[in-house]
């Protein structure tokens, strides 16, 4: 245990060492989080919009002016014909054009019906879904006001309530998700090439033939990365309290508990990795490769899980970041204790526990 | 001695970096056609001194010409006419035995008939033609450190500087690859090499001995021996660095 | 030139021997790219509710009939309390609750107006927001069909808005053929900027770059050495990406395959001299992989690949000038999905040349043979 202790202290003085590399690990989760924080986002803001009105009337221009001031939108100007809507789209800014037909207002009043055409750049499916359902919408919330004034009025109100996050800030849903992307990419990498270095350099033998055994080997080199991604785990949580006002309605202890089981989590998949490669090159490409996008794509960090097709449903299950943004968000944003979260808890002990396993089979069959 | 053409000439060379002084004030000439031996402990400054002539490290100060140029303005053509072989192992572990020497060799313009025919030739002369396809990871490090040496000599430069070639290599091999450094030295290469084995000293024409970044004496191992009143090279570096 | 060859040589010799390397760089990328093109969606399939109907009458069982009709909303349970519903949002297992309370039916027809309660699970607020306008929209519609079936038995009207819809470019909103791109890019800049960044590095930390500095190699030959098989390869690599989006997900090449090829052989010089550059100022692999992890992650998340860049920040915009993927990605899509010729692409590449140009000198210029 002595001989074990006196290897970790010996790991943790080589990190410190290279100022550098410590600059980045710590600087760069901080900067991270309060870029992505910011940055990574679904909501509709400042959506470009053009008009091809050919009404011009009293209500196109009502309308016109809600959709525009709902805030989600930025008045791009009018067309004169429907020619220049293929040059608008082509050109990329306008996402957006509402065509009112000529007539509108009388119309609506005589015939009590008129057209609008919403045209939307698909190019991006999910925008401009979001696009068309915001601005109908708002048309026909105008509508409802309308009619309010012409008599025909029976309303049905209805009274929503956004739980847990009132304001509907969107970093209550980003920022766990970069939390899980950051402390899974560092660890898993830190560890994986921490340990392939050793194995290129040769240094690897040399402590293979000492009298501390692979396990305990293996433990000396990760131990500090434990305590490394625990800071930047702790400072995330900070940021996002601080600087996004995540709340943390849950327990405080339980959520670093859980912290401490993710980084866990990474950090032995990250041996896992350095079991399967002999270089440093390989074991940072394999673990950007493999742990990266699904990171991003298969843990509902941007896109909800439940709206996948149901193979990715299932491949989500693979996914550690998963279990964990569910858990993140239970304890801090809906204040749920461990009752609620216990399953997720138990599949992260125990993939923990099947990497550390493999890792140490393999790593037996190359020492024979 | 003087007879000789001068092809390193070092005068009042100084290298720090930051407040350490690695090489304090050296100043030295090497003669073509020699082995030169540039001795010293650990950490004496051999390598900083040796990096600055083969133009991988700049001098702080002092003025130093190698095989006729000056090492500030004209590293790339010094470059040209030296060989270099370092004690970190410099081939291409994943390339085989031929393409090692065909990447060096082609980067010294060599052309691809002229590499085919010399390799078959060294190969030959070294007896590792049944090592040809071999990956560099699967040789011993005896077998790859005569094959650095024979890349490093294989554009027939002036001047060749070997940083501790013989490092953590058998006797014999040790033996071996002396005869490597006597033949090359006989083809007309001047040979500089660093090494902190005494025994090796002795092969040398001329030796220069290191302590703490200066030089604390040059001549033959036979001047060296008589003016320390020494048995051998060993006892003439124990009383100097004492 | 013929030093040229020679390094190029020994690069694909060493490239391609590596038996890890060649499947990790070819099909760990595609494998990816055709499954989690399919993650890459907000259609809201199964908004599941749990509904409290406490009123119990015609008008609110025909307002549940009305969501159950919707392909937007699966109705998952029905309890009288609200505490008990609101459990299910806790423990994630619905999404929004839909509150009918006592005397709905009795208020609406009396007062002409009556509320009904909506909680959604907010903590993703796109989603909330997405499936609030879906509820509002199936409440308005169904507030319509009464009206109009008050309003028609006085023999009136009531005036009407129709909206039409129409996609422009993928009129069946499909987010795959927007999404493939996407990850192509993602996939491409990983091997063209993280290999050649950690190939230099390599050579450094296992002594091989001393050896090569010692010869008299000229920089631009040893960078070109370097960059060019990356180049290839990744080039090689969109190539294949974009062969098989054709062939799986019909992806459309309106534009010119000519014209992205031109702009993204550009853009790979770009994001290799990048990787070379960070490499030039690193003294081992750990330290040009944490680099290069930093710039790249902040480029593949600002770039609007998967969230748009509209919504984003106006300094995060600004910042997105010197992010090569925005403009690469941007370029695609707009080449591959609307048909943009270079007139409609001009300033971008213009900016990524010249970008490209300053980032080859700057890491030709930091590469050092001597110290």
């Amino acid at each position: 245990m002595k001989r074990f202790t006196g290897f970790v202290i010996k790991e943790f003085n080589h990190i410190l060492r290279d100022f550098r590399t410590l600059l980045i690990l710590f600087a760069m989760p901080a900067i991270q989080i309060l870029v992505f924080g910011f940055v990574v986002t679904n909501e509709l803001k400042d959506i470009r919009i053009a008009v091809l009105d050919q009404s011009g009337d009293r209500y196109t221009r009502d309308i016109t002016n809600k959709i525009m001031s709902s805030g989600y939108f930025i008045f791009d100007g009018y067309l004169e014909s429907t020619r220049q809507i293929e040059q608008k789209f082509r050109e990329g800014n306008v996402k957006q054009v509402i065509i009112f037909e000529p007539g509108f207002g009388h119309k609506l009043i005589r015939e009590k019906s008129a057209d609008i055409q919403l045209l939307a750049d698909a190019s991006d499916a999910n925008t401009a879904n979001l696009v068309v359902s915001y601005t109908s919408a708002i048309i026909q919330d105008y509508m409802m006001d309308l009619r309010k004034k012409t008599g025909g009025n029976l309303q049905i109100l209805p009274e929503i309530r956004m739980m847990y996050n009132e304001n509907m800030a969107g970093a209550y849903m980003f920022v766990p998700g970069v939390m899980a992307l950051i402390l899974m990419i560092v660890s898993a990498l830190m560890t994986s090439i921490s340990i392939t270095r050793e194995k290129e350099m040769g240094t690897m033998e040399t402590l293979l033939v000492s009298p501390l055994n692979p396990l305990q080997i293996v433990l000396g080199k990760v131990t500090p990365y434990v305590a490394l991604s625990f800071i930047n785990a702790v400072t995330i949580v900070a940021l996002g309290y601080f600087v996004f006002g995540l709340p943390v309605h849950g327990s405080l202890g339980l959520l670093l508990l859980e912290c401490l089981l993710f980084i866990s989590v990474a950090l032995s998949l990250g041996i896992f990795i350095s079991t399967m490669v002999d270089t440093q090159q390989m074991a940072m490409f394999l673990s950007m490769m493999i742990l990266m996008l699904p990171t991003i794509l298969l843990s509902g960090f941007i896109f909800p899980v439940e709206n996948m097709p149901d193979i990715l449903q299932w491949l989500s299950c693979l996914v550690p970041a998963k279990y964990f943004i569910i858990i993140v968000k239970s304890i801090m944003l809906k204040g749920t204790g461990i009752a609620f979260v216990w399953k997720e808890t138990l599949v992260l002990v125990f993939m923990m526990l099947f990497f550390i396993g493999s890792s140490i089979r393999r790593f037996k069959i190359r020492l024979e | 001695m003087n007879r000789k053409k001068t092809v390193i000439r070092v005068r009042d060379m100084v290298k720090k970096f930051g407040d350490f002084t690695a090489n304090d004030r050296l100043s030295f000439e090497v003669y073509e056609g020699e082995i030169f031996g540039f001795l010293g402990a650990n950490g004496a400054g051999k390598t900083t001194a040796l990096r600055i002539l083969c133009g991988l490290s700049l001098p702080t100060s002092g003025e130093i010409s190698v095989a006729g140029y000056n090492v500030y303005s004209d590293r790339e053509k010094i470059k040209k006419r030296i060989g270099y072989m370092s004690q970190k192992f410099s081939l291409y572990e994943d390339l085989k035995v031929y393409e090692n020497i065909r990447l060096y060799a082609g980067i010294y313009g060599l052309s691809r008939k002229y590499i085919r025919e010399r390799t078959d030739h060294l190969l030959e002369t070294l007896g590792l033609e049944g090592v040809r396809n071999k990956l560099i990871a699967e040789l011993p490090l005896g077998w790859r450190q005569k094959l650095a040496f024979s890349v490093a000599v294989f554009h027939q430069p002036s001047i060749v500087f070997l940083d501790e070639p013989t490092g953590g290599v058998d006797p014999i091999t040790r033996r071996q690859f002396w005869d490597l450094i006597y033949r090359a030295s006989q083809d007309g290469i001047t040979v500089f090499v660093t090494t902190h084995y005494m025994d090796e000293a002795e092969y040398c024409d001329r030796v220069c001995i290191m302590e703490a970044g200066r030089i604390e004496a040059i001549g033959t191992p036979g001047e060296l021996k008589g003016k320390y009143a020494a048995k051998n090279m060993d006892e003439v570096f124990i009383k100097i660095a004492r | 030139m013929r030093t040229i060859l020679f390094l190029l040589q020994k690069e694909f010799i060493q490239i391609f021997r590596n038996r890890i390397m060649l499947p990790v760089i070819f099909i760990v990328p595609l494998v990816q790219l055709v499954v989690l093109v399919f993650a890459a969606t907000l259609e809201m399939k199964n908004i599941e509710v749990v509904v409290v109907d406490k009123d119990l009458s015609d008008v609110s069982r025909r307002m549940i009939g009305k969501f159950e009709g919707s392909p937007f909303f699966k109705i998952k349970d029905f309890t009288f309390s609200v505490s008990e519903a609101e459990d299910f949002l806790r423990a994630n297992e619905a999404d929004m609750v839909l509150h009918i309370p006592q005397g709905f039916e009795r208020e609406l027809n009396r007062e002409n107006r009556a509320k009904v309660q909506i909680l959604l699970d907010a903590v993703n607020a796109t989603t909330a927001g997405l499936a609030n306008a879906y509820a509002s929209n199936v409440l308005r519609d169904f507030n319509e069909q009464i009206l109009v079936e008050r309003v028609g038995v006085l023999g009136g009207r009531i005036e009407q808005v129709r909206i039409r819809y129409s996609f422009w470019y993928n009129p069946d909103l499909n987010y795959k053929i927007f999404m493939l791109p996407g990850i192509l890019v993602i996939l491409v800049t990983m091997i063209g900027m993280i290999l050649t960044a950690i190939n230099l590095v390599r050579e450094k930390e296992l002594g091989t770059a001393e050896q090569i500095n010692v010869t008299p190699i000229r920089k631009y030959q040893f960078i070109i050495g370097k960059l060019v098989p990356f180049w290839i390869i990744a080039l090689f690599e969109l190539c294949f990406g974009l062969f098989v989006g054709k062939i799986l997900f019909d992806l459309p090449m309106v534009g010119s395959l000519a014209l992205l090829f031109l702009f993204a052989s550009l853009y790979l010089l770009l994001v290799m001299s990048i990787g070379l550059f960070l490499s030039a100022i690193s003294d081992s692999q750990i330290q040009v992989m944490f680099l290069v992890f930093f710039f790249f992650i902040t480029f593949v998340l600002m770039a609007g690949i998967f969230t748009p860049v509209e919504s984003m920040p106006d300094w995060a915009i600004k910042v997105n000038t010197i992010n090569p993927l925005a403009y690469f990605i941007r370029v695609m899509r707009m080449i591959l999905l609307k048909g943009s010729g270079f007139s409609d692409i001009t300033r971008e590449f213009y900016t990524l040349g010249i970008y490209a140009a300053v980032m080859l000198l700057l890491a030709t210029w930091r590469y050092r043979k001597a110290a």
